[in-house]
This record gives C-alpha cells, structure tokens and sequence, in this order.
C-alpha cells in the first residue's frame, strides 16, 4: 500500500521538471517574437521596418495600390489554385493506388516514389527543373505559366496525399465490401461510398497543397520567366532595395491566409474525429 | 422448401499466402445448400466458415473448385454480379446515409426506378419495423435497430441467397434471442435461401434447418440439428455440441444396421449403425442426459464413484469416477419431488438409455 502510493508521487511528470517553464517560455519567444515583431512593424508610420514612428495602415494601402504585388498576388493564386488542384486529384489517385488494392511488390518504394519531394533537397529540384524546362522551351518556345502550375504540382503531390492516404487507411474497409455486395461496381462505389467519407482528407490536403505552393520561393525563383513574380519572389526581389514596411504589410496578409486555410484544416480534422 | 439445390460447393479449397506463408482456410469442402433452408455454417473461430461465406459473396475468389448458384458457376464473378447479399458482422451500414437510403442503396445499384425503390424500402421499413426511423442516421439508433436495418437493406434487392456472418454476436442475450425468432420470421416470409455463420452451437440448434460443423478447413458432418446432436459421427462434433461423455468399447457383433458392444465394465449394449474398426475397439459417445443412476447393480451399465454433484436449477450434474480412470457425467433433470438421493463418495450404478450410444468414426 505504501509502495503504491509513493510510486504514484514519484510518477515522471514533464512539468514537473526543473526549468520547464523557462524552456518552454523561450522556445515560444524565439518561435514567435520575430513574427510579432514584423506585423506590429507593418503598422509603422515611418518609412523604416525596424524604428517605430507611430501607428498608421499606410503601407497597407500602398501594397494595395503597388501593381507589381497585384500582380504578383494574382500569379501566386493562378498558380496555387490549379497545383493545388491538379496536385491534390494526383495523390487521390496515388493514396487509392496505395490503399486499395492488394499488396504487390514494390508498394513500399511507390510510397517511397510519390513522397520524393520531401526528401530530395528542393534546390536539386529547382536546378533540375531549370535545365529540363530549357530545353522544353526551346523546343516548343512556350513561355507561359504551365511551367510554374507544373513544378508547383510536382511538390505539392506529397502534402495532399499524406491526410487523404491517412483517411482511407483509417476508414472502414467493410463498408466498400458492403458497397460492391449490393451492386455497386468499383466506380459507384468510390463515388457513392468511399468519396463521401473522403472528403475531409481531400479538403485537408488541398488546403495543405494551397499553402505549400503558395508559400515557395526556391522552385518558383528558378523556374519562373520575367514577369512572372509570384508573391514570394516579389517580396524576395524587393529585399535587394530599401526596405520598407510595405514588405511587412504584404507578409502579414500572406501570413493571415495561411493561418485562416491551417486553421480550416485543424477543424475539419477535428469535426471529423481523424 | 424445396429440394432444388440454391448454392452448391463443388471442392472449394482456399489457401491464403505462398509458398512458406501459405494457410490453408479451406481443404476441399464439398456441400449442397437447398433453396429456401436456413442452413448454418458452425465451428470455432479460425475454422474457415467465414472464408467460405466471403467465397460465396465473391470477396475472396477460391483456389480450387468451383462454387454454383442454381447450377451457374458464379465463383469468378465479382460481388456486385452475384444475387447475393450480406449482413456483416459489423453491419456495415453506410454512415454518410439515412436509414431509408442505405436500405435503398442495392435498389438504386440494381437501377431500379425511384418509384420501385421507394415502394420497395417502405416494404422492408414495414418488415422489420422501422419506419419511424426512416430519416434517422445511422449513428442515432441503437445496436439492436442497427442489425434490422443492415437486415433490410440486405433483403431489400431481394436475393437468391441471403449470407448472415455471425450478425447477432454484437447484441446482448435478450436482444439476441429476440432477433433469432425475428430471422425465423423473415426467412419464413421470404422464402429466401439464408446462409448462417456462427460459432454459438446453441444458435446453430435453435434457427436451422441444417447445420454443417467445421473444424480446421474441413466439412465435419452435414444435417439436421437433431440429427447431428443425437448422432455425431466423428469426435469433434459431438464435443463441440453439447455436453457429451467419451468411452472406448470393444465390438462383440455387427449387424446390418446395429452394433453390439461390451463396454470397459464388461456389460454388453447395442448402438444404432454399423461400426467399422481394424482392431475390434471403438470409441462411443454418450450424452449426460440419456443416462440416470440406479441402485441395481444388474441393471446398470457401469459403475463408478461419485465425486461431485452440482445442482443447476432445472438439472443436477454427477461427476462419476469410472474404475478405469474415465470421468463420466450423469445429467438428471429435478423433480419437485427429487430429494438429495445422491451424495458424493457413493458408489453408483449408471444406467445408459436405449438407443443413447453413438459410435464414433475417429
């Protein structure tokens, strides 16, 4: 009995630990200041990102009036829209290939295959995409933005197949036995039965494959023609002038998207009980 | 019922795996499932009954043999080109659908009209009792509703055969009972062939017509449940059902269709069937309850030593101690007027009833 009960006082609690507090205070500092810092910059009145001159939304009315950020945001959509779109079809079909069937050798290297782009180093990407593009254009001499929807749907695949790979294997196989056993044929049953169950990890993957491609500068910055500057790469090609809190502003909007799409992801997960 | 055959297995064998790996869940079954009977599949889990309903639904394809319904060979079909369907263990039941639209789900595959289907759902709404609960989800109605529904929406496309895998298992005991007359009921009122699968030999009694034991992949003994209870073939089958007492006996006579034995205490007695042994010994069965004890010692059959009795409402059990070293179980039923007659550490007489020795094949 007293052993029990001084096990059970001993009983290893993380909290517990000396300077927990303080490491977790600090790991949040470093994660977060930062971002703290540059939207409470991008509501500076100054002209610099880094001395406070009083509170004004002026830089977010000149991002909103720059035609080079409308621009460039309106690639940025263009792109993110149809990667995410192609990307997240992609990695349905790649998540049922790899779920769904019975297993055959080699699964494991598909797997392998279809996750690549988080493995290979996104600079190799990036010049291996340069090169090969080249000759395409000089083959074809298209120069439009297939490219970049191309390249963007590539890297996305991986991040839309994870969450709808982890839905179907969390689903209830029987049901599409149940399915196939009152008539329906493979495609009513994926349609009927499999999709409708599918959809959160779907929505969650292309919201995933939306951000991603929204967010990258290394591919984008080597694959990309003049003229067509997504976001990111503006951003990245004004840093090399004088800063000014417009780059904040239009960072804060970039970061306020990102938060409202992951937080649309957490609760469709949520809803779902996945 | 009729004597036409609905689903025949023609030498199924499954074998799961290769090479090394390789299971054998089915070792060339053979069996004839007639139209219109409550036929039941039993034996203990791993036995291989499920995989022979999963073959006839067409999720698994067999490795050998063929499987034919009404004398169409449907074993390379796929599930939605048989006529078919299964009540799963689990239901199944399709949660993203109303109750109605589950049982509608086969209908509308069938592409039977919007008019058909809803007549047709009403119907089984009505035969299974839940049409107030038509628009429910799936997730709001209770265990017991779930199996009607998952009942209906089986019986709805009406099949030639309807394959039961274990669906009362999940229920509790007075849901369970309730739902074996219900399946009676449904099956008598459909007239459709329904394939049960259970592993609860109480079950297999009650609801079929007939039952085939199971064990390792193999088909033990087809027949009625009276039949398979009062004469179990080989070993197996009489354990597995019911309580049963195991004695080795020596053959003194074979007739055309009786067997005289001399049991280990020496007295003779006579078995229904010829028996068939190399070395003049074979093994009996006697059920607990076909045997009563007896003071007399001329009239009993056997003698032993009574180590327990246990009192069990409706019955008494005596365990005996035959002077072989056999323990032997005397079953009697209570009386309003049976006393404590026996005691433990008596020595009794047992008495087996005519007709009560079944001669074993193993």
């Amino acid at each position: 009995m007293e052993n029990s009960l001084s096990t059970r006082r001993n009983q290893f609690s993380v909290f517990k630990q000396p300077g927990f507090t303080i490491i977790a205070l600090a790991c949040f500092i470093v994660l977060y200041m930062p971002i703290v810092v540059l939207v409470v910059y991008s509501f500076n009145s100054g002209t610099s990102p880094a001395k406070w001159d009083g509170f004004s939304l002026q830089w977010y009315a000149a991002a909103w009036n720059n035609s080079a950020v409308k621009t460039a945001t309106l690639i940025s959509i263009i792109v993110a829209c149809q990667a995410s779109l192609y990307a997240t079809i992609l990695a349905t079909m790649a998540a049922m290939g790899t779920t769904r069937t019975r297993p055959y050798r080699g699964q494991n290297v598909i797997y392998a295959l279809v996750n690549q782009p988080l493995m290979v180093p996104e600079i190799v990407t990036a010049v291996a995409l340069l090169i090969c593009f080249a000759v395409i254009k000089e083959l074809t001499d298209y120069r439009g933005l297939a490219y970049l929807v191309l390249s963007h749907t590539a890297f996305c695949i991986p991040f839309a197949y994870l969450p709808i790979r982890a839905r179907l294997e969390g689903m209830d196989r029987t049901l599409e036995l149940a399915a196939a056993d009152l008539y329906a044929n493979s495609w009513q049953s994926f349609r009927r039965v499999t999709l409708p169950q599918l959809w959160p990890g779907i929505l969650a993957g292309a919201m995933l494959a939306f951000v991603i491609s929204l967010d990258d500068v290394v591919i984008t910055e080597f694959v990309k023609a003049p003229g067509q500057d997504t976001l990111p790469t503006y951003m990245l090609g004004q840093l090399r002038r004088a800063i000014t809190p417009e780059i904040n502003a239009i960072s804060t909007a970039l970061l306020l998207i990102s938060a409202i799409l992951a937080l649309f992801v957490f609760l469709l997960g949520r809803k779902h009980g996945n | 019922m009729s004597d036409s055959v609905s689903v025949a297995i023609h030498g199924v064998s499954k074998v799961f795996g290769h090479d090394r790996n390789a299971v054998t869940a089915l070792d060339d079954v053979s069996l004839d499932i007639r139209e219109g009977e409550f036929f039941t599949l039993l034996g203990p889990s791993g036995c291989g009954k499920t995989t022979l309903l999963r073959l006839i639904a067409g999720f698994e394809h067999p490795t050998r043999g063929h499987i034919d319904l009404h004398g169409e060979e449907i074993s390379h079909l796929p599930p939605y080109r048989r006529p078919v369907n299964t009540v799963f263990q689990s239901y199944a039941l399709f949660p993203h659908m109303t109750v109605a639209e589950n049982i509608g789900f086969g209908l509308e595959m069938q592409g039977k009209s919007k008019e058909e289907t809803t007549s047709t759902v009403g119907e089984m709404l009505r035969l299974v009792q839940m049409e107030d609960l038509a628009d429910r989800r799936t997730d709001q109605i209770s265990g017991g509703q779930q199996q009607r529904v998952a009942l209906a929406r089986a019986l709805a496309p009406r099949p030639r055969v309807l394959l039961l895998d274990e669906p009362l298992s999940a229920l509790d005991y007075k849901l369970r009972k309730g739902m074996q007359i219900e399946l009676k009921r449904l099956q008598n009122e459909t007239g459709i062939t329904f394939i049960f699968v259970t592993h609860d030999q109480e079950e297999a009694l009650t609801m079929s017509d007939r039952l085939a034991v199971m064990s390792q992949g193999k088909v033990l003994q087809v027949g009625a449940p009276r039949e398979i209870y009062a004469h179990p073939a080989v070993r197996f089958v009489a354990d597995f059902i019911g309580d049963t007492n195991f004695l080795d006996a020596e053959l003194l006579e074979i007739e055309r269709d009786r067997t005289e034995l001399k049991l280990p205490s020496g007295k003779p007695v006579s078995a229904r069937g010829a028996a068939r042994s190399v070395d003049g010994k074979v093994h009996i069965a006697v059920r607990p309850e076909q045997t009563t004890l007896t003071r007399d010692a001329d009239a009993a059959h056997l003698e032993g030593h009574i180590d327990n009795v246990v009192y069990s409402g409706t019955d008494t059990h005596y365990h005996i101690t035959l002077p072989g070293g056999e323990s032997f179980v005397v079953r009697t039923q209570n009386r309003g007027d049976s006393g404590d007659e026996w005691q433990a550490g008596q020595t009794a007489g047992i008495v087996i009833e005519p007709g009560a020795v079944q001669i074993l094949a193993d």
